[in-house]
């Protein structure tokens, strides 16, 4: 029960740490703010891992393996076009030195 | 401290690291100057993070860990190559993928201990793999519209309403049952199937034109089962990356339905599109100036201050690199040229400003729609390209208009508007736009790629001569 509390307190941080940090992003970013944070709830992946690495069943492992091929896309695909489209982004202005 | 006990705690410390970083990323992510930092600190930490899960004492085979991990990779490289145009749809099979993976390890917890499963991870289990297969369904659909496999006409029906509800409504009475009683395992199928069936009809409904909404709310929902997961595992990092996606989506549904003026429920139970099929053709026959790229090029040339107006037909059109030459000859003349971006320009948030970086139209020259609306009363010229219902003057003053109330960009302001266009046919939501027959208001018909193309000719073939 105490875990169930500790969960909760962090669920709740981190959604309002969320909510103030995303509020920041200029929308100017907002296509490629969703897909990083798509490349981030790929972290899901650790679950996955471990799931299928324990091999409590033939099937848990089966489904594990499927999730790990899912989440590992995910990851991939979203930081390699997170940043493609980020290096597209240039400013008029000369760089500061 | 036993060697399990200690490698245990490394692990611990390597994932608060882990989601720090995630959090550095995501506040790096707020400005373009910082935003590629953002993404090498969601690297390390997604990194860190997988390295420090392999050490884990349960996991006693590797192999099909690392032939997913591979495969995995494999399938990732290709979607992160896409064409930018295609991004939306990618993104929604990114979230079909997120939730597919919760959705599976959802079901195997849930069978590797059945039937004591305690009450409170029960009732997370569910919201887990609920939330999971609607969005994998959901997204689907999604992405199979936007890429325009599937119809994207609304499609309605009577009493539609209510039997998506009572889908919904079956599914979380089955989760219910589930919490008080988890031997009733032949209920687990019931959770997860219905929800997938609800995932297809929940976006059945819903138009083109609602596409940046709905795959906001979906990245809402998968960034929650995501978080659910992080419950059933008790694992801080999930919970912690669940609730950061959570909130994103979250913050950019209420932005995106905002800029469309409708409600959540407006989006999922409205289906927009059939509304003003009524509407159409109710107006009399109104005449339009219309004018050649030479003539426009004139006014052009003459002007002071230019804003583009840039709607998704200048991407179907593939006219960003002829608006990006546009760009340049009138800036070498000495003409202020700046782009007005509606929220919902675009197939998802934030789309067009990706389509015009990529035709190297510089970051700075794109303004949302609060900051550029107080420059168009001073204006000289308003060039509208491939957008409409967003510059429709009926938001402001016409109660009867369906779009009545939508913020627009207040293009009618400007001293002179031209608006490219292919003929007098209604927008995406079949509404006519009154800003057409002003009398400020020079139509120029043709393609916009074509069009766009004989203006920067005129330019730059008066300054030679």
């Amino acid at each position: 029960m105490n875990n169930l509390i500790t969960s909760l307190y962090i669920f709740m941080l981190a959604a309002f740490v969320g909510f103030e940090v995303i509020r920041r992003v200029s929308p100017l970013l907002h296509t490629p703010l969703m897909s990083l944070t798509n490349a981030l709830d790929a972290i899901a992946v650790v679950g996955a891992i471990i799931l299928a690495g324990e091999h409590k069943s033939t099937a848990a492992t089966v489904l594990g393996t499927i999730a790990i091929v899912a989440s590992t896309s995910n990851l991939v695909g979203g930081f390699i076009i997170t940043d493609r489209m980020l290096r597209m982004f240039k400013s008029s202005r000369p760089k500061k030195p | 401290m036993s060697a399990p006990e200690l490698t245990e705690h490394a692990i611990e410390i390597v994932y608060l690291i882990s989601t720090a970083l995630f959090i550095l990323s995501l506040k790096w992510m707020s400005a373009p100057a910082t935003a590629r930092r953002g993404v090498w600190a969601g690297e390390a930490g997604m990194l860190l993070a997988i390295c420090a899960t392999l050490f884990n004492w349960g996991i006693v085979d590797f192999k099909w860990i690392a032939i997913a991990l591979v495969l995995g990779s494999i399938i990732g490289v290709p979607l992160g190559r896409v064409g930018m145009t295609a991004v939306p749809q990618r993104t929604a099979l990114s979230h079909a993928f997120g939730a597919l993976c919760v959705t599976l390890v959802g079901t195997a917890e849930f069978y590797l201990r059945a039937p004591h499963v305690p009450t409170f991870m029960m009732a997370v289990l569910s919201m887990e793999v609920i939330l999971g297969s609607l969005t994998f369904t959901g997204s689907l659909m999604a992405a199979g519209k936007l890429q325009e496999v599937l119809p994207q006409r609304p499609i309605t029906y009577k009493g539609q309403n209510l039997v998506n509800l009572s889908l919904l409504a079956i599914a979380i009475l089955a989760a219910i049952i589930l919490v008080i009683d988890p031997g009733q395992m032949r209920l687990f199928p019931i959770m997860i199937a219905v929800p997938l069936v609800f995932g297809v009809l929940m976006i059945v409904p819903i138009g083109g034109a609602d596409m940046p909404t709905v795959i906001s709310l979906l990245n809402s929902y998968a960034g929650l089962s995501a978080a659910a997961m992080g419950f059933v595992l008790d694992s801080k990092l999930l919970i912690v990356a669940g609730a950061l996606d959570g909130s994103s989506g979250f913050i950019l549904s209420v932005i995106m339905s905002k800029a469309m003026n409708r409600s959540f429920s407006n989006v999922l139970f409205g289906a927009f599109g059939q509304v003003q099929a009524a509407q159409a053709g109710a107006h009399e026959a109104r005449t339009v100036r219309s004018a050649t790229a030479e003539e426009a090029a004139q006014i052009l040339a003459a002007a002071n201050t230019v804003v583009v107006v840039p709607g998704y037909g200048m991407a179907v059109a593939q006219a960003q690199h002829k608006v990006r030459e546009f760009y340049d000859a009138l800036t070498r003349r000495g003409v202020d040229v700046k782009f007005a971006i509606h929220p919902v320009a675009g197939r998802m948030p934030g789309h067009m400003n990706v389509l015009l970086a990529e035709a190297d139209i510089p970051y700075d020259r794109l303004l949302d729609m609060d900051a550029v609306n107080p420059e168009f009363p001073q204006t000289d010229v308003a060039l509208v390209v491939g957008a409409n219902d967003v510059t429709n003057p009926a938001a402001r003053h016409d109660a009867a208009s369906p779009i009545y109330g939508m913020p627009i960009l207040d293009v009618d302001k400007a001293k002179t508007v031209m608006v490219i266009k292919r003929g007098m046919s209604p927008g995406f939501a079949g509404i006519e736009n009154e800003l057409y027959y002003l009398d400020k208001t020079l139509m120029l018909f043709g393609d916009a790629k074509a069009f766009v193309g004989d203006i920067v000719r005129e330019l730059t073939g008066a300054q030679h001569a």
